[in-house]
Formats: C-alpha cells, structure tokens, sequence
C-alpha cells in the first residue's frame, strides 16, 4: 500500500499518522506539501491528517481546503482513489466538499481529549473489513469542532445508504447521548462519500496501534486497507 | 472603496458560542436580550471604482471561501 500524507502548515498529528502507516503497511508513506500540485504516481491511499491547519483561522479546514493540492486530492478521489481523513482532515474534506455537512463547535463548548468508544457500523468497506459490524473499538479523541451537522435530507440519505461507519456510543456499543461527547448528530463520529471511497472521521486511529499505547484498537483500520490492496493486487 | 461581507449563521443551525454569549449577558443583568446569534464581519479595501465589479468580486470571495453556505447566509455591501 503506498500512501500519501499531506502536509499544511499547523498540522501536527502527520508523524503520528505516518509512523502509524509504515508500521502496519511496512512502507513509508510520502509527505506531499499543500503547495504541491500532484500526488507521488502509483499513490493508493491519501491520508488527511489531524491537526491545526491555518491555526483553524476562519473555519476548521476552511483554508487548507482550499491549498493547491486539493485538486489533486479531487482528482484522485474522483478517479475512485481511497481517501482517509481524521479530524482536522476531516473538517478538510468537509471544507473542499469531498464529504457532505460541517463540523460545529463541541455542543459542550469544550475541547475534547480523552479515549472514545466507537460502534463499527459495518464491516464491507476497505477502511472497516478490519472489524466486525457491531464491534466497539477504543479511540483518543482531541478536538474543539468536531460535532457533526448536516441537513436532514443529508442525514437521511447517509442513514439510508449505510455511509455512517463510525458512532460514538457505550462501552457496549449502545448509542447514548451521555456517550455522544460532542452533540454530533445521529452520534456520528465518522462517515464516508457516495461512492465509499473517502472515509471522514474524528477519532484517531492512528494513536491506538502500538501496545505502548495502551490500546491496539485503531489497528484494524489500517491492517483492513492493506489487506484491501493486497486482494486488489 | 470599502466594502463589508458580513456572514451569518443559517436559522435553524444550533449556534452554541451564540447561546454561552446570551448566557453571559443574562447573568451580567443586561435586560431584554431574548437571544443572541454570533457572526463574522469581513472590512474589505477594494482597488479601483467599479462598483459592480466589487459587489461580483466579493460574492465570488464569500461563495469560495468567507462564507460555508451549507451553514451561513452572507451580505455583501460596498460604500464608495
């Protein structure tokens, strides 16, 4: 799997997402600067890291929304390319219209930092086969906007497709506003384009691989994509 | 010539910085205040004297980036 990290000034969880990449696919991925105009040739995987991008001026990834890679990152999505965006990447992604809705302020006015419990909708995408459907994963959330808004027809249409993948709930997978941290709406902690092709979400993974970290639970993400590319190969 | 964008929160969406403000000024005694939305205001310098020009320039800016429109209206306004 050769992977793409993008790079935007006030981004800080890049070396978290890398380390995380080349542990688990066993290849390094490539540090691709905002100001660049294409992605590395033969690139599977964009990631949009998590972060401050722009010092989260104006809007949460308003500006690095609009950087010079982006088209790029469009193109490439478009063409069917997997996308992975976390936090500050998924605000991004949001940003650039490459997901549906906005990330609003914490409805608790705080900023976030703490494990979270994830219930995996589903299991038949190349960013979840990792897991099974119905399964709770643990989490590190950090982030001030990360409660997830969208019109009603958005929701309905992301609830009627299955495109909602990741839902903050209990320890034991049940779906509870004392559980729902930042208000989002639906509980909704990550969720994927039309084509399934591009993933948001605001957890990070990238910070549960290693047991020194006290918890292997984002591994499966990363270990389901490279499994994804080995079958595609 | 000057010009203001001012950006707006749609009605409907929940503006939880907006209701914390209208807390504020309820406990600070400030009467009447039935409630509080929070925006942006933009002051913008515009080379040259093209009104029209401006106004188009100027919606372009907030349709690309001072404004999400899928959450916030935004009003244009350029005084000579």
């Amino acid at each position: 799997m050769k992977s793409a990290v993008l790079v935007f000034p006030g981004i800080n969880r890049e070396r978290d997402m890398a380390r995380a990449l080349h542990l688990i696919s066993g290849r390094e991925p490539a540090m691709v600067w905002h100001a660049d105009t294409a992605l590395p040739a033969g690139t599977d995987l964009v990631v949009i890291p998590g972060g401050f991008s722009y010092g989260d001026y104006l809007r949460c990834g308003a500006i690095a929304a609009r950087a010079p890679i982006m088209d790029a990152v469009r193109g490439f999505a478009q063409s069917g390319g997997l996308v992975l965006a976390v936090c500050n990447g998924f605000q991004i992604a949001c940003e650039a219209g490459l997901l549906p809705g906005v990330l609003m302020r914490n409805s608790q006015l705080r900023f976030i930092c703490r494990d979270v419990y994830l219930r995996v909708e589903r299991s038949d995408t190349p960013f979840t086969r990792g897991y099974n459907a119905g399964q709770v994963i643990r989490v590190p959330v950090a982030h001030g906007e990360g409660n997830y808004i969208a019109d009603g027809q958005t929701i309905a249409r992301l609830e009627g497709e299955g495109r909602v993948l990741f839902r903050y709930s209990s320890p034991d997978g049940m779906i509870d506003p004392n559980w729902n941290h930042n208000g989002a709406m639906n509980a909704i902690a990550g969720i994927i384009n039309e084509r399934g092709n591009v993933l948001g979400m605001m957890p990070h993974p990238e910070n549960h691989v290693e047991p020194s970290m006290g918890c292997t639970d984002g591994r499966g993400l990363f270990a389901g994509l490279v499994d994804h590319f080995k079958l595609a190969a | 010539m000057k010009a203001r964008v001012t950006v707006t929160l749609k009605s409907g969406i929940l503006d939880p910085q907006g209701k914390a403000i209208e807390g504020a000024l309820k406990s600070l005694g400030v009467s009447g205040v039935a409630s509080v939305r929070q925006g942006k205001v933009f002051d913008i310098e515009i080379e040259g004297t093209d009104r029209a020009g401006a106004e188009a320039a100027l919606k372009a800016a907030a349709e690309k980036l001072l404004a999400n429109t899928v959450i916030e209206n935004y009003r244009v306004e350029v005084n000579g």
